[in-house]
Formats: C-alpha cells, structure tokens, sequence
C-alpha cells in the first residue's frame, strides 16, 4: 500500500523507466561544408571577426589541428531537410513525458569534447535518458532528468557528449 | 602555431581575460538562421511577452554558450583545446544587455597525459547579474613540448 502511495506521488513515468539507458536511433548529418563552418563562426562572434581557424585554410594548416576545425558549438544538425512532425529543433527530449510535473525548466548542460568537428565530416547522434534524481526542494517534490547525447563521426571518434538537465517540479 | 598561454604560465586564482558583447536581433537573428533556431520568444517582443518577459523577446541560452566557447577559444589560443564546458541557464538575456564572460582558474593539473586547467565561468550581464554560471576544462600546450 504503502509503495502504491509512493509511486502515484512520483513524477517519473512508466514510460521513463522503460526508456532509461536505452539508446535511440542514430541520425547522421549532412556532409559539413567549409561555408557552414565560416558562418556559423561569423554568427557567434559577431560583430567581430571570428579567428581564422575558422575560416581560413592557408592559416588553418599551420595549427596543430592541420585545417579547418568548427567551434565547439557547430550543430551540424541544423537545416535538416526533413522536419520532424511535431516542429523544434533536434534531439531535445529523450526523457519528455506528457502530464504530471506543472513546471518545466532547463537546468543546464554538461559538454565533454573530444576531437573537432572538421569539413566533409558527417555526424552521427544518438541519445537515451541516462537517469534521474526525484527529491525535496526549495520547489518542492522535483525530479532532475538527466539525458545524454553523444556525437561520433564517421570514423567513430567521439566528438562530443552532452548530458542535459530537465527539472520538473 | 602562435601559443596564447603555456599550462606553466597559469595559476590558480588567473582570471580569463574579459570577453563582451552587446546582444540583441542583431546577434540573436544570425544565431536562429545559422542553427535554424526560429523561436517566437526569441524573434518577437509580442511572443517575448507572452512567455511572462516583459522586455519582450530574450536571447538564446546557446549563443550565451556559445560565448563562453569563444572566450575561452580566445584566450587558450589555436593550439589549445577545450575539453569540458558546462553551465546552466539562470536568467534571461534581455535585448541590448552588454554580456562579459568571466572565468577563474580553480585547478591546474596533469591528467590523463593532459595539461589541465579547470575554470569557474559566468556570463554576467551590464548589471553585473550572474546569468550563467558554469565549468570549464581546457587543455594547454607545455613550454616543454
């Protein structure tokens, strides 16, 4: 009785516990283009110029990195050419769940970074709602999910996880 | 191949050197389309309002992101690397506000085979209100290699 009381105060969902830890489909990204890169670069620097590392291949090949490499930031999930039925940007939600919580918020991003992102890589992205955490606090009753998301590239290599943070209250 | 900043050269207590910009539909319309990110709040004051600002439209959490990535790509230089980066959102990046991204060297050790300094990072607005406190790790080129 007492578990039945419990677990109809919980915000985590069947659905969450049968998702939790189970990896979604792979996407893959186009092909990225120099120019994606270039104006990604332009746009978060703006209104400066953003460093040449970006942009320019002749300087690129003296670096360490032997070419053009994308800020960290680059989504090369961006202008997909099929939109998702329901609209929004990409690779949000694993762990979503309709009804219970009434609020919602963002609770950050964690993003490890392993090599760059570099012209003609395509990418492949998959996510899975790694855990959660439900306990007191100044919000009250409030479940911290935790999601990941990790990018290889086409040679397997890590490019980067991201373990993003949804709070529910 | 010029070097920014040799892991030597850093203490803890450093301060990242101070990275700003004005952000508004200028900053934020370029963000949208290069990341195909085209959110009413962020485009519309109508919408902004709508969603309980009352300035109208704000900024995007990920450009603040994003300049946190530039401030530390700035100072580490081309051949560092930046390996860790996470914050979380706290307040609302309002039209016009002037960001500064500040960053406080905690730790600076060798790991995994890595020269590895650990920062505390923020974005603060023109207020001086932390809008995005966060980590970071970045990895710096030794004098000795």
């Amino acid at each position: 009785m007492a578990e039945a009381t419990e677990a109809a105060a919980s915000m985590v969902t069947p659905d969450m516990v049968e998702r939790k830890g189970v990896w979604s489909e792979v996407r893959t990204s186009p092909p990225v283009a120099v120019s994606d890169i270039r104006k990604w670069a332009i746009a978060v620097y703006w209104p400066e110029q953003p460093p040449r590392l970006f942009w320019d291949e002749a300087y690129a090949v003296t670096t360490r990195w032997g070419g053009i490499i994308a800020p960290q930031d680059f989504n090369p999930f961006a202008w997909p050419v099929e939109r998702p039925t329901m609209g929004g940007p990409p690779a949000r939600g694993a762990g979503a769940s309709q009804g219970g919580p009434r609020h919602v918020m963002n609770g950050g991003q964690s993003d490890t970074y392993g090599v760059p992102i570099r012209p003609g890589d395509v990418i492949a992205s998959r996510s899975r709602l790694r855990d959660w955490e439900e306990r007191p606090t100044r919000l009250g009753e409030t479940l911290f999910v935790f999601n990941e998301n990790e990018w290889t590239n086409q040679a397997g290599d890590l490019v980067k996880l991201r373990v993003s943070t949804t709070i529910r209250y | 191949m010029a070097v920014n900043v040799h892991f030597e050269d850093v203490s803890v207590g450093d301060q990242l050197p101070a990275w700003s910009r004005r952000t508004d539909l200028m900053s934020w319309n370029r963000f949208a389309a290069v990341n195909d990110e085209f959110v009413p709040i962020h485009m519309d004051d109508e919408a902004g309002r709508a969603a309980m600002n009352e300035a109208g439209a704000f900024g995007m959490g990920n450009l603040r992101y994003a300049y946190i990535l530039n401030a530390l790509r700035d100072w580490i230089g081309d051949e560092g690397e930046i390996r860790e980066v996470g914050c979380q959102f706290r307040a609302i990046n309002q039209k016009g506000d002037v960001l500064t991204v500040t960053g406080t060297v905690t730790e600076c050790r060798l790991q995994d085979g890595e020269n590895r300094v650990h920062l505390d990072v923020n974005v603060l607005n023109q207020d001086g209100a932390a809008t995005c406190p966060g980590h970071a790790i970045v990895v710096l080129p030794s004098r000795a290699s």
